[in-house]
C-alpha cells in the first residue's frame, strides 16, 4: 500500500517535471537537436562510408569549396568534411557519455558514502574532492594525458577524474537534505539495510540534480576533448574528431576557412543544445519555479 | 576578521599541499626513465645508474615528494630534462605574459558583462535583453579556440587590424584577451541579470522607490551593490577557467606564455617543466580564490558579523 502511493507520487512528480520541461521551448529545441545528433551518430556509417569518405584521401579534389557534391567542402587531403563531421559526432558523443557514466558512478558512490555516514569519512572524502576541484578540469586532463600518454582510454580516465568531485558533491548535498526525513526513518524502522536505503531511497531522489549536472558537464567534456585534440593531445588523426579537424585545418585558415568553421560550428551547436537542455531541466526541477 | 583570514589561509595551505601531491602522483606515473631521457640511448649503464642516484630516482616515493616540496619552497622546481636549465627561470619569465593575458580578459569580461547584465535585467524581455541573452548563450558554448580562429581570420588576416600572433605590443593582446574573455563574459551577463532580477523584486527596492529615489540611483546604488556579491564569486571561480583557457589560447595565437611552454614540454616529455607549469597555474588559481574570499568577507556583512560576534 505504502509502496503504491509512493509510486503514484513519484509518477506525478516526473509527469509535472516533464510538463514544465515541455513548456520550455529552448530546452525542447536543445533536446531535439541532441536527439537529432544522436540519430546521425548512430547512422553515420549509412550516411557516409568511413573508409572512402572519412579517412580515404583523394588529393585531386583537395581544398574544394562547399558544393552540391561536398556540402561542407573537402580538406587538405580531399576528405569530405561533411562525412567527417557526421562520424565525428560518434566520437564526441560516445566519449562524453562514457566519461560522464564513469564520473557519475564513482561520484555517486563517494558522495553517498560521505553524505550517509557523515563524520570522519565525510570529512576525509570531501576534503579530497575539494582538492580535486581546485585543479581546473582542463589542466587536470592535460596532466593525466601528459603522464599516461595520448590515447582515448586515458582521455576518458582524465575526464572522469576531473568530473568525479562535481557529482560527489551534488549527491552528497541531496543526501544531506533527505537523510533525516521521515521516509528514510520509516525504511530503517522496517529493517532496511544501509545499502538498501542508499540504493532504493536515496539515489532515486538524487537523480534529478545528477541528470542536470551530467547534461551540463557533457557539454563541458565535449569542449575539453576538442580543446585537447586541437592542441594535439587528444584524439589522434586521421580520426575525424572535431577538435582534431580544427588542429589539422587551422593552417589553411585564410585559404579555406570552411575547414575550421564547420567543425567549429558542430562543436558549438552540440554544446549549445546540451546547455539549453541542462538549463531547462534545472528550471523544471526547481520547485520554486513550479507555477 | 583576522581569524577568518587565518582560517582561509590555513585551508589554502592544505589545498595547495593536496594539489601538489595529486599532480606529483600523476606525473610519477609517466613511463620511461628520466636518466635515459637526459643522457640518451647511447649512455652506459654506469652513467645511467650514477645519474639516477644523483637525481634521487631510487628513493622511495614519499622521500621524492617531500624533496620536491622542500625544493619548491626555495623556488627550485628542478631542471629541465632537455636544456638542463632551472625550470623556475623559464616559468618566471613567461608567467607575466600569461597573467597579463588572463587579467586583461577578466577586465574585458567584467567591463562588458556586468553592464550588459544590468541592462538586460532592467529591460527584461525587451529586444536588447533577447539579443544579449542569445549572445551570452553563444559565447558560453563556442569553444574558445574556434572563436579565436574566427577573430583571427576576420580582424587580422582580412582586416589587418591586429597582429595574428606573438606579443610585440599591446595590440597583440587584444584578440587573445577578447577570445579568452568570451565565456566569462557570458557567465557574468547571465549571473548579473538573474541576481539583478531577484534583487529588484526585494522590499527595500520598493521602499527606495516609494521614498522617491530616482530610477538611476535605485539601479546603481540600491540594486547593483547587492547583486554584485554573487558576481564577485563568479569572477574568482572563473579566473581558474581563464588561467586554464590561456593554455589553449596561447597556442592559437602563438603567445610565449606558460601555456605554450606546457604544451611543448608535454610533447618533449620534459616532466619537470610540465609539473612546474601545472603547479604554477593551479597555485595562481588558489591565490586568486583566496583573495576573492577575503574581499567577499569584507563586502558581505553577513560573514563579517559572524566573525565579529565571537
Amino acid at each position: 500500500m505504502i509502496r503504491q502511493t509512493e509510486e503514484i507520487k513519484s509518477r506525478t512528480q516526473i509527469a509535472s517535471i516533464m510538463h514544465r520541461l515541455k513548456k520550455n521551448k529552448l530546452a525542447m529545441l536543445g533536446l531535439f537537436v541532441l536527439l537529432f545528433m544522436i540519430v546521425i551518430a548512430i547512422f553515420a556509417g549509412v550516411i557516409a562510408n568511413y573508409d572512402t569518405a572519412v579517412i580515404g584521401q583523394n588529393i585531386s579534389i583537395r581544398l574544394s569549396k562547399p558544393s552540391a557534391e561536398h556540402w561542407f567542402g573537402t580538406d587538405q587531403f580531399g576528405r569530405d568534411i561533411f562525412a567527417r563531421i557526421i562520424h565525428g559526432a560518434r566520437i564526441s558523443l560516445s566519449m562524453s557519455i562514457i566519461a560522464m557514466t564513469i564520473a557519475v558512478t564513482i561520484g555517486a558512490v563517494i558522495g553517498s558514502v560521505a553524505g550517509y555516514y557523515g563524520g570522519v569519512i565525510d570529512n576525509v572524502l570531501m576534503r579530497f574532492m575539494d582538492i580535486l576541484l581546485a585543479i581546473p578540469p582542463i589542466l587536470m586532463s592535460i596532466s593525466i594525458v601528459a603522464a599516461l600518454g595520448q590515447s582515448i582510454p586515458n582521455l576518458l580516465i582524465a575526464l572522469a577524474i576531473a568530473y568525479i568531485p562535481v557529482f560527489a558533491r551534488v549527491i552528497r548535498s541531496t543526501i544531506l537534505s533527505i537523510k533525516d526525513q521521515e521516509f528514510i526513518e520509516a525504511a530503517r524502522a522496517c529493517g532496511s539495510s544501509n545499502r538498501r536505503i542508499i540504493m532504493a531511497h536515496i539515489i532515486p531522489n538524487a537523480i534529478g540534480p545528477i541528470i542536470v549536472q551530467a547534461t551540463l558537464a557533457m557539454g563541458a567534456t565535449i569542449l575539453i576533448i576538442a580543446s585537447l585534440s586541437f592542441m594535439g593531445l587528444g584524439v589522434k588523426p586521421p580520426a575525424p574528431e572535431w577538435g582534431t579537424m580544427l588542429y589539422e585545418g587551422r593552417e589553411f585558415l585564410k585559404q579555406a576557412p570552411y575547414l575550421v568553421l564547420f567543425p567549429g560550428g558542430a562543436i558549438t551547436i552540440s554544446v549549445i543544445s546540451l546547455n539549453l537542455l541542462g538549463d531547462g531541466l534545472r528550471d523544471s526541477l526547481d520547485p520554486r519555479l513550479k507555477n | 576578521m583576522g581569524k577568518y583570514i587565518l582560517q582561509r589561509l590555513g585551508m589554502m595551505v592544505f589545498v595547495v599541499l593536496g594539489i601538489s601531491f595529486i599532480i606529483f602522483v600523476i606525473m610519477s606515473l609517466t613511463p620511461g626513465n628520466p636518466a635515459i631521457l637526459i643522457l640518451g640511448q647511447s649512455a652506459s649503464p654506469d652513467q645511467i645508474a650514477a645519474l639516477e642516484e644523483k637525481m634521487g630516482l631510487n628513493n622511495p616515493f614519499f622521500v621524492r615528494y617531500f624533496d620536491y616540496i622542500g625544493n619548491m619552497l626555495h623556488g627550485d622546481f628542478g631542471n629541465s630534462y632537455l636544456t638542463g636549465l632551472p625550470v623556475f627561470d623559464d616559468i618566471f619569465s613567461r608567467f607575466p605574459t600569461t597573467l597579463k593575458l588572463s587579467a586583461l580578459a577578466m577586465f574585458f569580461a567584467a567591463l562588458v558583462g556586468i553592464p550588459v547584465g544590468v541592462i538586460s535585467a532592467i529591460r527584461q524581455y525587451s529586444f536588447v535583453d533577447a539579443i544579449s541573452t542569445t549572445l551570452a548563450l553563444l559565447f558560453a558554448s563556442i569553444p574558445n579556440f574556434v572563436l579565436g580562429l574566427i577573430l583571427m581570420l576576420v580582424f587580422s588576416l582580412n582586416l589587418h587590424m591586429f597582429p595574428a600572433t606573438g606579443v610585440q605590443s599591446f595590440a597583440s593582446y587584444v584578440l587573445p584577451a577578447l577570445t579568452l574573455s568570451a565565456m566569462t563574459m557570458a557567465t557574468l551577463v547571465r549571473m548579473t541579470r538573474s541576481t539583478m532580477l531577484e534583487v529588484l523584486k526585494q522590499d527595500y527596492i520598493r521602499t527606495a522607490r516609494s521614498k522617491g529615489a530616482t530610477e538611476r540611483s535605485i539601479v546603481l546604488t540600491h540594486a547593483l551593490r547587492n547583486a554584485l556579491l554573487p558576481v564577485i564569486t563568479v569572477i574568482g571561480v572563473d579566473f581558474g577557467y581563464l588561467l586554464g583557457g590561456t593554455v589553449v589560447i596561447e597556442s592559437v595565437f602563438s603567445i610565449p606564455g606558460i601555456g605554450t611552454l606546457l604544451i611543448t614540454a608535454i610533447r618533449m616529455k620534459d616532466t619537470p617543466v610540465v609539473m612546474a607549469a601545472i603547479m604554477f597555474v593551479t597555485l595562481a588559481y588558489s591565490l586568486v580564490n583566496l583573495t576573492v574570499d577575503i574581499i567577499y568577507a569584507f563586502i558581505d556583512p553577513r560573514i563579517k558579523s559572524q566573525y565579529e560576534k565571537r
